[in-house]
């Protein structure tokens, strides 16, 4: 098992390289400069102003001098500063945007293996029932409709026409003069729209997982051994299906790692979340290399990680894996 | 096990919990038509859709961090709100008789946001930073030209020209900054970039990252203490979202779409809570052809197009009628606007009759040819702005009608600049400049100014246009410039090298409980400091107390 986690964690080196190479490139072959972007068509900014920007940034040298300057820093975790005109550390603009969008994307998440998990199981028990097709239908229109416009609907009615809840933002305008209490509250009346709407997206996904593996299992003859013991159904199902029903959803928990910091462009945007998914559209925006890269390297890195958390989990979970 | 009946609440709980955290909102006084007296207090809260990057404005080039800079810091001189320049923290200034040097004399008693004094030190080191080639600005061609800076004493600064130079007096509007804080200190890392310190009517306070910026009035400004105690720049990147958060009066201000303008917020509950204001904004939109192709060499060509275009349809169909028709770069409640120049009406006709003299002939199919070939072309519009794009199909539709065949292509803003406008790879434009508040338009029209990344891309070269857009910039009198620029006017609008399609209103709303509030040439943000909320309109109290 050590040789094994060793082994894939060797493979990882070159994985990540090759990630950040290609990232690299792929990025600077995007036409457009940083700081150029609102420069450009300027009248007031002349072309010896914009040579001096573009030296400054090292964006006179050679692309492969820019990568290798950039990776030999990046191996001793020095994130480098951004080119955003405020030119602070990548790490710091990071750091700063990280704890919303993992709150926020654990909040969903939870909400989604507490709902999701039920619906499918239920749904798997109770096949073709009325209220397996009413939530079918439910977590699919969930995951077909766009979630912008689910949230902007929810904006509507929820903080417009009902004025109970807040349009957007995290905080009130005077959350610094609130209590504890009352700062708990706001954060929380903030965060209902946007954790339940994210959340309403992915619960097709993991419900049918659910539903699929336990329908799976019941097919399977020690269940009808089960059964023909004469076992309360409840029990068949808790103890013997489920258990083995739960197995492909480690892996799904574990691919989901690097979703966690992942944010959503548009539903932050939307929302107004100052989180790590707006962090990354406006650097590509404003073409700000190093915080585009800081970021993909960190996502980069905990999707191979989570890969193998799920590997490692399922072997954990399951005997069968492990002895074979 | 789960079933029919613990299922049905489990669904109930995000309902319950939003009537838990229902907790009625205050519902602010309906009245807002009374106009009370002055007081101190209260808060404005705007909307950005960016969030500044850079509080030391020659660093920045975003809108969000001038913005907020606007209100920390003060420039040597200002325009006014009919856009005549006057001193901001200079008192005066003298322009010597050759027109080469102008003295300014500061304000006496001036203090940074830290309590020591303004001086012309300050002045000189924020010449010295701009052109300093280490710092990263893109401000620093005004200053470029600067022969000579003195500081005479404490309060008496001078500077010398080469060469008489029109926009030299307005140049030295930029922010002025302070010495003390950043001499002999890497500027690009100061902390002051976060936590700016100048000497305007607003201190700065907190910047939350990726949420919110806020000032509060600072009582000791040279001018007067603001009356509104805060200022929120809130950031909200969705403009769909902002306006839902107008509707519900989290923000005050906001800039409105035509469609919000004229069609989403004409009803009596928005109306109750917001004033609507509308002024000319300082940018308009044109047609730019590439001169250097064959095809819109000829005038002829140009001015037929300029007729085949009907630029009040766009107007009335686009803008909703917030915009008036473009007739050349200037703006016409602007001192250099020249409104007599030749016009170009809708006329099928007449654009016809000007192709035909060009050696155009429509044939069977009614497509317009010369020498066989026919009248063709692709205009580039950039993505994302809807304006543009939509403006472009009308006109496709109007140049069909007599024959010519428009293709349109949206591009990213980057990919048009660098591989189209750059290369001049590239037929005709659909675009749009700022129009700066001081009428030098040098760049863009003089034929010194076409080389790569330089803004007259379209090639535009004409020896009367070169002599007097020269002569305008090295006019201090602005009678004397006024002659030049009506003459520059008159000349583009015979050659319309560019059509020039409108000039859009900026339409904003804000909410009632502000008065003061005179929309002018220059906006209406031009006498923020006299703005106020009578005592009973207050609405954010708690915050009225709070000192810097």
């Amino acid at each position: 098992m050590l040789r094994y986690l060793l082994k894939r964690l060797f493979f990882m080196i070159p994985m990540v390289f090759g990630i950040t190479l290609i990232s690299f490139a792929v990025i600077h072959l995007v036409p457009g400069e940083p700081g150029a972007l609102e420069a450009e068509m300027n009248p007031k900014i002349t072309k010896e102003a914009r040579e001096r920007i573009r030296s400054f940034y090292g964006l006179d040298k050679p692309l492969y001098v820019q990568y290798w300057s950039w990776l030999t820093r990046i191996v001793r975790l020095d994130f480098g500063t951004s080119f955003a005109t405020d030119r602070r550390p990548v790490i710091d603009k990071i750091k700063e945007r990280m704890p919303i969008t993992i709150l926020i994307n654990l909040l969903s998440m939870g909400l989604i293996f507490i709902f999701g998990i039920p619906i499918g199981i239920y749904c798997a028990r109770y096949k073709d029932t009325f209220l397996d097709r009413f939530l079918t239908s439910f977590v699919f229109a969930g995951y077909a409709a766009p979630t912008f416009w689910v949230a902007l609907l929810s904006m509507i009615f929820f903080g417009v026409y009902l004025e109970v809840l807040p349009v957007s933002g995290i905080k009130s305008y005077d959350f610094g003069e609130m209590n504890i209490f009352e700062k708990i509250l706001d954060v929380t009346r903030h965060l209902v729209l946007p954790v339940c709407i994210s959340a309403v997206g992915s619960l097709a996904g993991i419900s049918r997982y659910m539903k699929s593996s336990l329908l799976e299992v019941l097919r399977q003859e020690y269940i009808t051994t089960a059964y023909a013991k004469g076992l309360p159904e409840s029990m068949v199902i808790r103890k013997h299906a489920l258990r083995n029903a739960l197995l492909p959803v480690i892996t799904i928990l574990g691919l989901s790692i690097p979703g966690l910091i992942g944010g959503s462009v548009i539903f932050e945007s939307i929302f107004s979340i100052p989180g790590m998914g707006q962090l990354f559209y406006f650097s590509v925006m404003a073409r700000d290399y190093p915080t585009i890269m800081g970021i993909l390297v960190i996502g980069a890195f905990l999707t191979l990680v989570g890969n193998l958390v799920a590997d490692v989990s399922y072997a954990v979970a399951d005997p069968r894996i492990r002895i074979g | 096990m789960v079933n029919k009946k613990n299922l049905i609440p489990l669904c109930l709980i995000p309902l319950c919990l939003c009537l838990l955290l229902s907790c009625g909102r205050k519902k602010d006084p309906a009245r807002y038509d009374d106009p009370g007296k002055p007081a101190f207090g209260d808060m404005i809260i705007t909307g950005s859709i960016g969030e500044p990057s850079n509080l030391i404005p020659i660093l920045s080039v975003d809108s969000a961090s001038h913005d907020v800079a606007s209100y920390v810091y003060n420039g040597l001189v200002k325009y006014d709100k009919d856009l005549i320049i006057v001193g901001d923290l200079a008192e005066s200034w003298e322009i010597s008789k050759d027109n080469l040097s102008i003295t300014f004399r500061l304000r006496k008693g001036v203090r940074w946001h830290d309590g020591r004094p303004f001086t012309a030190h300050d002045v000189m080191y924020t010449y010295r930073v701009t052109i300093d080639p280490k710092t990263p600005t893109a401000y620093s061609g005004d200053f470029k030209l600067v022969r000579k800076a003195e500081v005479l004493d404490d309060h008496t600064f001078r500077v010398t020209y080469d060469k008489p130079f029109a926009p030299a007096l307005i140049s030295w509007s930029v922010a002025m900054l302070p010495k003390h804080l950043l001499e002999g200190k890497d500027i690009t890392t100061s902390p002051l970039k976060r936590k700016p310190v100048g000497t305007g009517p607003f201190v700065f306070t907190e910047w939350v990252p990726g949420d919110r910026v806020i000032l509060t009035a600072n009582p000791d400004y040279f001018e007067g203490r603001p009356y509104i105690g805060r200022y929120m720049m809130k950031i909200i990147p969705d403009t769909a979202t902002m306006f839902l958060e107008l509707k519900n009066s989290s923000i005050d201000l906001m800039g409105l779409t035509p469609l919000q303008y004229v069609k989403q917020t004409d009803y009596p509950a928005f109306e109750r809570e917001f004033n609507r204001f509308k002024f000319l904004a300082s940018v308009y939109t044109y047609i730019g052809y590439n001169l250097r192709s064959g095809l819109f060499k000829d005038k002829r060509v140009r001015q037929a197009l300029a007729h085949a275009i009907n630029k009040q349809e766009i107007i009335d169909g686009i803008l909703l009628g917030q915009g008036v028709e473009a007739m050349g770069p200037f703006k016409p409640d602007m001192w250099a606007y020249n409104g007599n120049v030749k016009r170009y009406d809708y006329s099928p006709e007449k654009a016809l009759a000007l192709l035909k003299e060009a050696g155009y002939e429509r044939d069977a199919d009614g497509v317009l040819k010369r020498e066989g070939r026919p009248f063709e072309f692709t205009i580039l519009v950039n993505q994302g702005n809807v304006v543009r794009i939509q403006s472009a199909e009308l006109i496709q539709r109007r140049l069909s009608a007599i024959g010519i065949t428009m293709k349109i292509r949206v591009l990213e803003w980057a990919t048009l600049v660098n591989d189209f406008i750059d290369k001049r790879s590239y037929e005709a434009v659909l675009l749009g400049w700022t129009i700066p508040n001081d009428p030098d338009p040098f760049d863009v029209w003089h034929s010194s100014k076409q080389g790569p990344k330089e803004l007259n891309f379209i090639g535009f070269e004409n020896k009367e246009v070169d002599d007097l857009l020269v002569r305008a910039r090295h006019t201090l009198d602005r009678g004397e410039r006024k002659k030049y620029l009506d003459r520059l006017q008159e000349v583009l609008a015979e050659e319309q090298p560019y059509t020039f399609l409108f000039v859009p209103y900026s339409t904003v709303a804000l909410h009632k409980r502000f008065k003061a509030v005179e929309p002018a040439p220059a906006g209406i943000m031009y006498n923020f400091i006299k703005w106020y909320v009578p005592e009973n309109q207050m609405r954010y109290r708690s915050n009225a107390a709070v000192s810097p």
